[in-house]
């Protein structure tokens, strides 16, 4: 038996000031750190919901129309007990911008901005994503100590990017500083720079067989946007390495913890495995696992074989004696009997499958709290299914 | 039964040499894929399975050890049919078209060591996609004897089938034209994306999506039928895959939704057949019927909204047991059946 993830007691706790939610594609992260945050705040936290989604489906669970850049209260949540709760929606490109116009001088920023380079960079790089949530992570943080006797937040929830895997979210940053302060960049710049560096003329026969090959692949039009973007970037290259290092140790700071959320099915359940590993590797609080949509059935005492039986039973019981009501179209009370056997014994099943996916998971990771929540049997898009959904989350 | 020589079957997608796949995350789209290419390969094809972001899904769905760089026969299909599999990478796809095109010997590894390559696989954007799609393109296009020319000579693949990247992703990572056209004005790469793009948009190609039968997977298909509509891609069909077998009755589960079913027969007809029916039971079961109902609802609102898409539908079950290589099998048996391949 696994420990059980107590939800209320790590949102109940002041320590906690960052609950970062990760996992695979579609097993319910939105929703689960939305309804994190709506229970943490109606408990009392004040909370902001960072979300990362192009499908804005958290805006459709928290009933919002517009989400942008800056983080807007959610209406209509419960504060008797002086919580709130805000929440917003990443644009990776706006956050971009604001990181460039912060750190250079207002005529080089118009020059990166207008760089054809840095749009694309900025708008579609696969990591870009995942390291300007991590900016906007650290910006909260910013803004939330910023007055530290009455902060604006005193609890961020982090909704993680939808990205091919779970661990890119904490790669992808240190990928891009490492490939903006890396040897290539260097190599980029210095024709920019006049005359070049001495340490370059070592390579220089390297370096002109992969200028001469960039230029032939790529084109000399989008290897001069390169390093004209490069050089404009020049003076922000340690910025980013540092930024990246320093948001990266927050996520490793005792104040923040990870929830780790899946469903029960194997894909989803082999990437949160690799994760837990990758969390306990890099020595990163992790608070637990939570399994989404875990089948139940109402009527456990009866297992699927059993209720299969018993529907058979009743067949060969019907069969000796002439169908009174079944001749008349409408079925009869023992038909629905039948029906609402067998209907159990695949629900049983399916709960059965959940229940052994889930114990795989725990013998392999001993230890690791967790929690499960039932399968809703509708969509989740309001307040009144988030709250129910927190409720399932605080195990109740 | 065998195929007779050149009767080709009545399918949905005759003519159409690749098969792209998407689906919104947890909808089951790599083993739609799997399943497809199995089907597509039955009666003595070659079919490739290729998937993009390196998640080894396709050695998964098989229960084979995990792809390397070249095809691999991964499974057999009737009548001599293979279905081979790809993980293709990004880095692996771009030095072999840097070999291919440029002979560039050496400088591949000299620009492996000064970071080109990551360079030009993770961080210069559209070009990996390029290479991701160009890989794709090239095996389409590949001929079964290399020597061999014109529309006549057989191609290596009688069918591709590509585990394409989830539907938020998927638009942007066909649309690769569009991606660089503003990075690169002229040159090999762009003419790449050109060539690229225009076999995407040719009847060879269509994106088939799969969907649960719930709100936002449904959503997501809608959404991405417009956006790929609007990029001029050809759309496929609509693969509704984890279909719950239908149980109970419409009138059963009228009366389920209602509350109407008498828990004193249910219990009278348990007892019938010597199963103890507390009390706690026979809610259980009225409960499970009563929330059966609500899904069952909700399903035909969402089956109403697919049907409204006006594309080809394919019904998938749930398996029970999960899905492992033989479920698969049994998947590619029901889309041949309903005529998708």
């Amino acid at each position: 038996m696994a420990p059980v993830l107590d939800i209320d007691a790590l949102i109940g706790d002041p320590q906690t000031r960052i609950i970062v939610c990760c996992g695979a594609c579609g097993v319910g992260k939105t929703t689960t750190a939305a309804a994190l945050g709506l229970r943490a705040a109606e408990s009392g936290r004040r909370v902001v919901v960072l979300t990362i989604d192009p499908a804005r489906r958290l805006a459709q669970s928290l009933g919002l129309t517009t989400l942008d850049n800056t983080p807007r209260p959610v209406r209509d949540i419960n504060d008797t007990d002086g919580g709130s709760l805000d929440a917003m929606m990443l644009d990776m490109k706006r956050t971009f911008d604001e990181v460039v116009e912060a750190h250079s001088t207002p005529e080089k920023a118009a020059q990166i901005l207008a760089n054809p380079f840095y749009q694309a960079v900025s708008s579609s790089f696969a990591g870009t994503q995942e390291y300007m949530a991590m900016e906007k992570l650290g910006q909260l943080r910013l803004e939330a100590d910023r007055d530290p006797d009455n902060p604006r937040w005193d609890l961020i929830v982090v909704d993680t990017p939808p990205s091919r895997s779970a661990l890119d979210f904490l790669d992808a940053p240190k990928r891009l500083g490492s490939f903006l302060d890396g040897r290539f960049i260097s190599l980029l710049a210095a024709p920019a720079k006049a005359g070049g560096r001495a340490y370059l003329k070592v390579f220089s026969a390297g370096v002109n067989i992969v200028t001469k090959t960039l230029t032939k692949v790529l084109g000399g039009q989008m290897l001069n946007d390169v390093q004209t973007f490069v050089a404009a970037l020049d003076t922000m290259f340690g910025g980013f390495r540092k930024r990246a290092d320093h948001t990266y140790a927050l996520l490793s700071d005792r104040t923040t913890t990870f929830i780790v959320v899946a469903a029960p099915e194997r894909d989803a359940l082999r990437e949160a495995s690799y994760f837990v590993d990758r969390l306990d590797e890099e020595q990163m609080p992790l608070a637990g696992l939570v399994i989404n949509r875990m089948y139940r059935v109402s009527a456990p005492g009866l297992s699927a074989a059993r209720a299969l039986g018993a529907a058979e039973e009743l067949d060969d019981a019907e069969s000796g004696r002439p169908s009174a009501a079944g001749s008349s179209g409408a079925p009869g009370h023992t038909a629905i009997t039948q029906g609402l056997l067998r209907m159990h014994a695949i629900q049983a099943e399916i709960a059965d499958r959940h229940e052994s996916l889930a114990k795989r998971f725990i013998a392999g990771h001993p230890g690791i709290p967790m929690v499960e929540v039932p399968a809703a049997s509708g969509d989740i898009h309001d307040l009144v299914g988030l709250r129910a959904v927190g409720e399932a989350l605080a195990g109740n | 039964m065998a195929p007779d020589a050149g009767a080709a079957r009545d399918t949905d997608w005759d003519g159409v040499r690749l098969h792209v796949v998407t689906g919104k995350g947890g909808t089951g789209k790599t083993t739609v894929a799997a399943a497809l290419a199995l089907a597509l390969a039955s009666e003595g094809r070659r079919v490739l399975l290729a998937e993009v972001e390196g998640r080894q899904g396709i050695s998964q769905s098989f229960d084979v050890p995990p792809l390397a760089l070249t095809e691999t026969r991964i499974a057999h299909a009737a009548h001599g049919g293979e279905v081979f599999g790809l993980s293709v990478d990004a880095k692996a796809a771009l030095l072999e078209y840097l070999q291919m095109y440029y002979k560039l010997g050496r400088a591949g590894g000299v620009l492996e060591k000064f970071g080109a390559i990551d360079f030009a696989t993770t961080i210069a954007p559209g070009v990996r996609d390029v290479l991701l799609t160009g890989k794709v393109y090239e095996a389409v296009r590949r001929r079964r004897d290399h020597r061999a020319k014109g529309p006549g000579a057989a191609p290596a693949y009688d069918a591709v089938v590509l585990d394409a990247p989830p539907t938020g992703r998927v638009v942007r990572f066909l649309n690769v034209n569009h991606e660089v056209a503003d990075l690169a004005k002229v040159g090999p790469i762009r003419s790449q994306a050109n060539s690229i793009t225009a076999m995407l948009k040719s009847p060879q190609t269509v994106v088939h999506l799969v969907t649960l039968l719930e709100e936002m997977p449904v959503q997501e298909t809608v959404d991405t039928i417009a956006e790929l509509r609007a990029v001029g891609m050809p759309i496929g069909g609509v693969i509704v895959n984890q279909v719950r077998e239908e149980i109970l009755t419409l009138d059963v589960l009228d009366a389920a939704a209602r509350g109407a079913i008498s828990g004193r027969d249910v219990a009278a007809d348990l007892t019938r057949v010597h199963v103890r029916a507390t009390g706690a039971l026979v809610d259980g079961l009225l409960t499970e019927a009563r929330d059966h109902a609500e899904r069952v609802a909700l399903e035909r609102d969402e089956a109403v909204v697919i049907e409204g898409l006006g594309r080809p539908t394919y019904r998938l079950p749930s398996l029970s047991e999960g899905v492992d290589a033989n479920g698969i099998r049994e998947m590619a048996e029901l889309l041949m059946a309903q005529g998708m391949t």
